[in-house]
């Protein structure tokens, strides 16, 4: 009997010929990414007498970056005392390698194909779209991997998702998990497996934004087989060993579900979670008065996304009444974006252009949302008092979407916009 | 640990998010502090009424969301174990990780109501209705969870292996 690719590459890395559902196994863990939220004092963070391996840890500064408080400022500073003291060389502190830990290690190629990567963010998930096995893990099991190097996992039995047809235009892979999420609510004790067709057709960053929202519906990993264009993301980004993993022909799966992705259109979710709360924009359109947009996020903060925002809002101006905020996931997004211009007409829209950190998406730094405020946001979570009050509505769709709905200031299908006539300037 | 637990019960749905359970502003307090301020935006003044030792019954997905230490923060309020439909398999791991009995047993959250008396054995796997005596079994952990609750956590493991600094201790200033 066959396995899938997390059944593959658990059985792998813990000296396994076979894994099946309802197995726990000790497996190695080849990447173990520390956050700045671990030294903050009160987080009873323990210190190991020796690391396993300092060569396979990586520590990055995102949730607090911005230092907005002492508490944070003394975090951070122990972050660095604790690089320094255990010889961490991938250290992403302030600066030009910095960014939202999902993003960095998608920037610098640390999602090694076939093996295991822990990270405390519960958006861990996201390093499947790199063929990894992957996942959130508490901060105790991220102290036993660095002293002992392993952690354990279950083997839960996956759904495949087989992806055909073209995505249309406008039409995003945001749409395409806010889809999934309505239509086949939670997956706890599940695994995800994206594949098929389409899949060549879709980015990395498009892979990604549909992994790491599968945190959102509970999945335990959510991984996809590697392919020419990851091998290439791959060659160019390490010089680490790696190992593609496909799943086997006869694989055992729950469930194959398949979504044409040709048939899909934007969706937007109701507040308070994405579990079949998701429906057609033209289901919003119009009705929902806006205080706050947001595109960022490990989910949404690539280069592709903020092209799709530029692309929206180039000769158009914010409503007034909205704040919109834009947040690169990364520093080398970022100064890509400003290079490409996509920043500077951003800027020019009237949006808020930020540094690279969760900030708005986990009410950190910035981006705080009053009682009784609504949001549209193309970040991670939409939880009652994930952005700030609890009594604040948050609704999410693709950075098109949120990007037309801050021009209107209403929850805005793109195609509506009113058209302007950009060789003749800006139409205010 | 006693693995035998009698509580009054009280009962949420389905898809209780972390972010309900302990919002991230209450995270940067200290830990002493935190339980007065977990359910707030769902349950306000509910943690008052908690006694020690009761029992939380929930419906499908308890737990979603993030990795913060949600589960070390109920066993904190005074809550001696969650039984649930389903549960999230990071809010799940955090539960062992900090020795707080959760267990996922199919047909609890309509076999009770809030304030009625449950028994939970956590080694079994079982939950009774005192005032039903509808009894339900779900799966058992496996050894590497049982030992790891035994010891009281993953960092007391860590702790009785010789793997970690004192309490108190931190890397050299810069």
């Amino acid at each position: 009997m066959g396995m899938t690719i997390a059944e593959k590459i658990l059985a792998r890395q813990s000296g396994r010929e076979m894994v099946r559902p309802g197995d726990l196994v000790v497996a190695e863990v080849e990447t173990c990414v520390l956050l700045d939220t671990h030294f903050n004092r009160h987080a009873g963070w323990r210190w190991p007498t020796r690391l396993h391996d300092p060569d396979k840890v990586v520590l990055v500064a995102d949730h607090i970056v911005m230092s907005a408080n002492p508490e944070a400022a003394i975090g951070l500073r122990t972050m660095r005392q604790a690089a320094r003291h255990y010889g961490i060389r991938r250290v992403h502190d302030a600066g030009a390698n910095q960014g939202i830990s999902h993003q960095v290690i998608a920037d610098m190629g640390y999602a090694l194909p076939g093996t295991v990567l822990a990270n405390p963010d519960s958006h861990t998930v996201s390093a499947g779209a790199f063929n990894c096995v992957a996942r959130g893990l508490g901060r105790p099991e991220l102290l036993q991997i660095l002293c002992t190097g392993k952690t354990w996992y279950l083997v839960a039995p996956t759904v495949r998702y087989e992806l055909i047809g073209e995505l249309p235009e406008g039409v995003t892979a945001k749409d395409a998990f806010l889809y999934l999420a309505g239509r086949w609510g939670s997956h706890e004790n599940q695994s995800i497996e994206f594949g098929g067709p389409a899949q060549a057709g879709l980015s990395l960053n498009a892979r990604r934004t549909l992994s790491t929202m599968c945190a959102e519906v509970s999945a335990e990993f959510a991984t996809w087989g590697p392919d020419d264009r990851l091998l290439a993301h791959m060659r160019a980004t390490t010089d680490r060993p790696f190992f593609p993993t496909h799943p086997d022909a006869d694989a055992q799966y729950v469930e194959v579900r398949t979504i044409d992705l040709s048939k899909l259109e934007p969706y937007v979710s109701g507040i308070d979670g994405v579990i079949h709360n998701t429906s057609p924009l033209a289901d919003f359109q119009d009705k929902v008065r806006l205080d706050q947009c947001v595109v960022g996020s490990c989910a949404n903060g690539t280069l592709d996304d903020l092209a799709a925002v530029a692309q929206v809002v180039q000769g158009r101006q914010v409503a007034p009444w909205v704040r919109f905020i834009v947040t690169p996931g990364s520093q080398a997004i970022y100064r890509e974006a400003a290079r490409l211009g996509l920043l500077s007409t951003i800027a020019q829209s009237g949006a808020l252009v930020t540094v690279a950190a969760c900030g708005a998406c986990a009410a950190q730094d910035f981006g705080t949302l009053a009682p009784d405020e609504v949001c549209l946001t193309s970040t991670t979570r939409n939880y009652k008092g994930r952005m700030g009050a609890a009594q604040a509505k948050i609704h999410m769709a693709s950075p098109a979407t949120v990007a037309a709905s801050a021009i209107t200031g209403y929850i805005t299908h793109p195609r509506d916009l009113p058209a302007i006539d950009l060789a003749m300037g800006a139409v205010q | 640990m006693k693995h035998i637990i009698q509580g009054r019960v009280w009962c949420v749905g389905d898809n209780i998010d972390t972010d309900l359970i302990l919002p991230i502003d209450v995270l940067q307090m200290p830990r002493a502090e935190r339980p007065k301020h977990m359910f707030r935006a769902n349950r306000p003044g509910w943690v008052q009424e908690v006694q020690p030792g009761d029992i939380l019954i929930g419906g499908r997905n308890f737990g979603m969301g993030s990795g913060r230490p949600a589960a070390q923060a109920m066993k904190d309020l005074g809550l001696s174990c969650v039984v649930a439909e389903t549960l999230n398999g990071l809010f799940f791991r955090n539960s062992i990780n900090f020795a707080f009995p959760a267990l996922e047993i199919a047909g609890v959250h309509d076999a009770f109501e809030e304030g009625d008396e449950a028994k939970v054995d956590w080694v079994a796997a079982t939950i009774t209705n005192l005032r039903t005596g509808v009894m339900l079994t779900g799966e058992q952990w496996p050894e590497l969870m049982q030992q790891c609750m035994s010891a009281g956590g993953l960092v007391e493991q860590l702790e009785a292996a010789g793997m970690l600094h004192p309490v108190g201790w931190s890397p050299t200033p810069l």
